[in-house]
């Protein structure tokens, strides 16, 4: 019996599947190396992880058009993984989106006197661990590679040992982080308890496994309720509390702002974008799941905290000067966009898709926003406000149209792509039948149009008052930079006239 | 002798009716390119880095030219074509959300967007050689900015599915902050940011509601035709709210009488080529999406809200007919004397008949052209006299004869006068008021002309006669700017004396459009052929 268990587990445990996990873990292992054995290639490390991530995608895209004919799941590694459509193309987005992380750090570094060669190494094991996160199956996956990712965080937001905000940030986010991790694995100890009780009806076998997890929550009998055991519903309460802590929604956004202006350029993108996207990817995939029974509970406790964040997103960010406040506090206000769409995701089918979509187009803009802040910082890029910017599009043309492009596509304006992601999301919100959250989140998209707004018109307009200062060194983009930059604005608005790549 | 122009005219709508029928592959291209020039020339001239300053103007030319001669041939082939006010030239391409949301690039021009497509080309025309010629400081952002505003006010009123006639509305609308923001006069920062927020503000209600519109109709197009066929003949639940969505919405960015304090303040701070567009064209998206989409799908809900909106448009004719006539500065004026003149297209709409529909849609073309008109000379006599301030100015009519000629003649067609379209527009508009059930309105619907022929002469009287006041250094009217105002003139004078230029299509368009939901009312005998 035991032995033919272990015979069914090794082979489910396909390799092959995570080969671009295990590229990234190579290399990353690799570039250690190269730092060490061959210094003379030091310079060219951005350019090979970036190859490397180029590998991992190219062989992913492979798997994808492979697999494209699947449906449903694929359940590996004894059903620690699951791998499916959703996921692969959230892997791809983790790849696409860490190649633009890591452009934005070899900019930020050549600036620096830092280390180079960990950075890029954190940012391939990082995401490394994105990608297998958003696979799991199985709550210790779950745990095991969002402390990765975690961890390699705490690295990476006090990156800058020499400036106070950067340890300050790090210092705040390694408390919050841990903290949440310490909800999370209580919330996981609890569901592990309740699942695991032979009293209770369907009592799982491999309480941790999501697909037993859902099994169990929605069973009951004329005794038990399992969906309305308390038990049950403080640990969901509370690893749904974790990874909300994650994605900085209200009541759990109070790190972001300091994290986010005090943390590198770079790995403010990082957080910005991969962090955010791998919390609602989880998110749902919980919700979807095992939470599945809980909705009667889950889906008010989320609409509370939707219309929390969208309002207290744009109202906080209007008074911002920092720039990198505001797509902190910003980056609130579309969690919360991100989660009306996730709630109407679970009444209809194809919202998931418009969520991506968000997403898609969210990253591609935010990353152009903090390509050009990357060339616009001076050497302590915690410290950049508004006015740094002041007639941008004057001095250096190029940063000033990506930011233009960028920060419209943010604020929703049409014809760029943020425009018409929005556009999908209220649409399945209305079919959803969430009225609330969409009349906050319509009232929100005008509020975001002043700050937004204030920030492009400092980049178009030349301030009298700053005259006499001198004007801050921006550095002008390189060719890799340019190309980069000009595939994402492309990008931003290509996608705003024409959808026909998503499957909609 | 009469037979021989009558043959020739009957000789040329019949070599028009037949390019309406052969040339319909080219008619398309001519739709696309009306809208897709404008961009690519502001793409052009946005990529292209330092160029000669003639090379900008002609670009800039050739982008305001093509869509503005094709809305006239288009027009005059439609005319020609007994379509009996349906779509003609339709563009049907698949963006990417066809299958699911039935989104597609829907254009086509039916009996009720013609005239607009047709206004928006004329008013595009005039402002855009106006501002080449205008001078301004950054001249190439400027007439960038003016082509991607041109290129999206085509595509408003030749779109037929819902979604992009609210995209290209956003993209003709963010130049005019971005323009305001720059080359505005005093107190610009503060008015671009009232203006960007206060019409975000109705741009996304109006969006709530179409949306609302689209689940609730369940059409499986995102189409003005798609959703009228979903609807053929059955009501639907919450018609009044959606009525209410969309009449706020579109209000204030129509400027309806509490959302209007944006307005005046607006165009008289926007340069004159931005406030020529937007008095004179986008501001007309509002009411021409009530009259497209919220009143033929929603008939209950217009009910309901009707005695609202019949207060709401007197407060427009009236509250704001007293406060032009209170204001000193002409542009100033002139932003509220457009505030004012929707409130009469309103109640056309109040009245909701063929005739009241039909005569709101005159009433919107002509004032789009005489309002483009008149800033364009406003400015004029701005630079001319060194300020708007009308008390400051004065005796400019023995110095500039010739703007002496066009202001008063701009000004008597914006109150009416008959010759010129407005009259057109305000009689049908005094004549749905008639036959409607609360016929005392008209009364204070013509105290509504009376107000604004005092404010109109009064203004007139300021500028050019009196004593003189100042020195005009640089003369007459020039060359570059008389054009551009005679082109909007002549169009005013032709209208005025063939009204059925303009009333045929519209009066098809409407029954086509608003099939036997509206009352129809017939006409007191007399020159205006709005009903059948």
């Amino acid at each position: 019996m035991e032995t033919q268990s272990l015979q069914i587990i090794t082979a489910s445990n396909q390799w092959g599947a995570l080969l671009p996990e295990i590229i990234l873990g190579c290399f990353a292992v690799l570039i250690l190396f190269v730092d060490l054995l061959m210094p003379n290639l030091r310079r060219q490390i951005p350019r090979l992880s970036i190859l490397a991530q180029l590998l991992a995608a190219a062989v992913l895209y492979t798997g994808i058009c492979a697999n494209c004919e699947r449906t449903g799941s694929e359940v590996l590694f004894g059903g620690l993984l699951a791998q499916n459509n959703a996921s692969d193309w959230m892997r791809l987005f983790f790849l696409l989106g860490s190649i633009c992380v890591t452009h934005i750090g070899s900019v930020f570094l050549s600036r620096q006197s830092l280390a180079r060669v960990e950075f890029h190494h954190l940012v391939l094991v990082v995401t490394g661990a994105f990608m297998i996160l958003v696979q799991s199956q199985h709550f210790i996956l779950l745990f095991v590679s969002l402390e990765t990712v975690t961890i390699g965080f705490y690295i990476l937001v006090a990156y800058r040992r020499d400036s106070r905000a950067s340890l300050e940030a790090g210092l705040k986010y390694l408390i919050m982080g841990a903290f949440s991790s310490g909800m999370l694995l209580f919330g996981v100890a609890l569901l592990y308890g309740a699942a695991s009780n032979p009293e209770l009806p369907m009592a799982a076998r491999h309480p941790l496994n999501f697909e037993d997890l859902g099994v169990f929550i929605a069973a009951s009998n004329e005794l038990f309720n399992n969906s309305t055991n308390l038990m049950v519903l403080f640990g969901a309460v509370l690893v749904l509390t974790g990874i909300c802590f994650k994605i900085g929604v209200v009541p759990f956004q109070i790190w972001i702002p300091d994290v986010y202006q005090g943390a590198p350029t770079p790995v403010t993108s990082f957080l910005a974008v991969s962090s955010k996207a791998a919390g609602f990817f989880l998110l749902y995939l919980l919700l979807d799941g095992p939470f599945a029974a809980l909705g009667y509970m889950t889906t008010p406790l989320l609409t509370v905290v939707a219309i929390a964040t969208l309002l207290f997103g744009n109202i906080a960010a209007l008074g911002q000067r920092n720039v990198k406040r505001i797509m902190g506090m910003s980056g609130v206000a579309h969690a919360g966009i991100l989660l009306m769409g996730l709630l109407a995701s679970l009444k209809v089918d194809w919202a998931l898709l418009a969520v991506f979509f968000y997403l898609v187009t969210y990253a591609l803009a935010s990353f152009g926003v903090f390509e050009v802040m990357a060339h616009v910082a001076d050497v302590d890029d915690s410290d950049q406000d508004m006015d740094r910017y002041n007639d941008l599009l004057k001095r250096e043309p190029y940063l000033g149209g990506v930011l233009l492009v960028s920060l419209g596509s943010l604020a929703g304006i049409p014809p760029l792509a943020g425009f018409m992601a929005k556009l999908l999301i209220f649409i399945a919100a209305f079919q959803a039948g969430l009225y609330w959250i969409l009349g906050v989140a319509l009232a929100g998209v005008v509020i975001s149009i002043y700050y937004y707004f204030g920030w492009m018109r400092s980049a178009v307009m030349d301030n009298p008052f700053l005259a006499d200062q001198a004007p801050a060194s921006i550095a002008s983009p390189r060719f890799g930079a340019r190309l980069l930059m000009g595939i994402l604005a492309g990008l931003t608005i290509i996608l705003g006239f024409y959808q026909g790549f998503f499957p909609f | 002798m009469t037979q021989l122009p009558i043959a020739f005219l009957d000789g040329v709508s019949a070599c028009l009716r037949s390019a309406g029928t052969s040339m319909s592959g080219f008619h398309v291209y001519l739709m696309i390119f009306a809208i897709a020039l404008p961009l690519i020339m502001a793409l052009a001239l946005a990529v292209s880095g330092k160029l000669p300053e003639r090379m900008v103007k002609a670009c800039a030319a050739i982008g305001f030219l093509v869509p503005g001669l094709s809305s006239l041939w288009l027009g005059a082939v439609y005319l020609a074509s007994a379509t009996d006010g349906g779509y003609m030239f339709t563009v049907l391409a698949d963006l990417g959300l066809s299958s699911r949301f039935g989104i597609y690039l829907h254009l086509g021009l039916n009996g009720i967007a013609l005239p607009f497509y047709m206004l928006a080309g004329l008013v595009g025309m005039a402002a855009g050689f106006y501002a080449i010629q205008s001078g301004v400081e950054r001249l190439r952002l400027f007439l960038i900015l003016l082509l991607v505003m041109q290129g999206g006010l085509m595509g408003v009123f030749s779109s037929v599915d819902v979604l992009f006639f609210y995209f290209f509305h956003e993209f003709a609308l963010i130049p005019t902050f971005v323009m305001i923001a720059i080359w505005g006069r005093t107190g610009r920062k503060a008015v671009a940011l009232e203006v960007t927020i206060y019409l975000t503000l109705g741009a996304m209600i109006t969006l709530a509601g179409l949306i609302a519109l689209y689940v609730f109709t369940g059409a499986t197009e995102f189409s003005m035709t798609g959703m009228r066929a979903a609807l053929w003949g059955s009501g639907f639940p919450h018609q009044g709210t959606l009525f209410g969505l969309l009449l706020i919405g579109f209000g204030i960015l129509v400027s309806l009488f509490p959302f209007h304090t944006w307005a005046p303040r607006a165009y008289a701070t926007a340069p004159a080529p931005v406030a020529m567009l937007h008095a004179g064209v986008l501001k007309k998206f509002g009411l021409y999406g009530l009259i497209q989409i919220a009143y033929p799908l929603l008939p209950q809900g217009a009910m309901e809200w009707g005695p609202l909106l019949l207060w709401l448009a007197l407060g427009n004719l009236l509250v704001i007919g007293f406060v032009t006539m209170a204001q000193r500065d002409l542009k100033l004026m002139l932003g509220s004397a457009s505030v004012m003149h929707m409130g009469y297209a309103f109640l056309g709409l109040y009245a909701y008949s063929t005739v009241g529909i039909g005569a709101a849609i005159m009433m919107l073309v002509a004032h789009g052209l005489s309002v483009a008109l008149l800033f364009l000379l406003a400015d004029v006599v701005e630079k001319r006299g060194g300020t708007a301030d009308m008390s400051e100015l004065g005796g400019m009519g023995t110095r500039t004869p010739v703007l002496m000629g066009l202001f008063p003649a701009a000004m008597m067609a914006s109150v009416g006068l008959p010759g010129f379209a407005n009259f057109w527009g305000e009689l049908g508009i005094f004549v749905s008021l008639y036959a409607s059930p609360t016929p005392w309105v008209l009364y204070l619907a013509l105290l509504g002309i009376i107000i604004s022929a005092v404010y109109g002469l009064r203004a007139v009287a300021k500028v050019f006669f009196g004593e003189a006041k100042g020195e005009i250094p640089d003369g007459d009217i020039k060359a570059s700017e008389k054009w551009p105002a005679l082109l909007l003139l002549a169009a005013l004078f032709l209208i005025g004396l063939w009204p059925r230029l303009i009333s045929d299509p519209v009066n098809e368009g409407v029954l086509q459009t608003f099939p036997d939901r509206a009352p129809v009312i017939t006409a007191p005998a007399g020159e205006i052929s709005l009903t059948e």
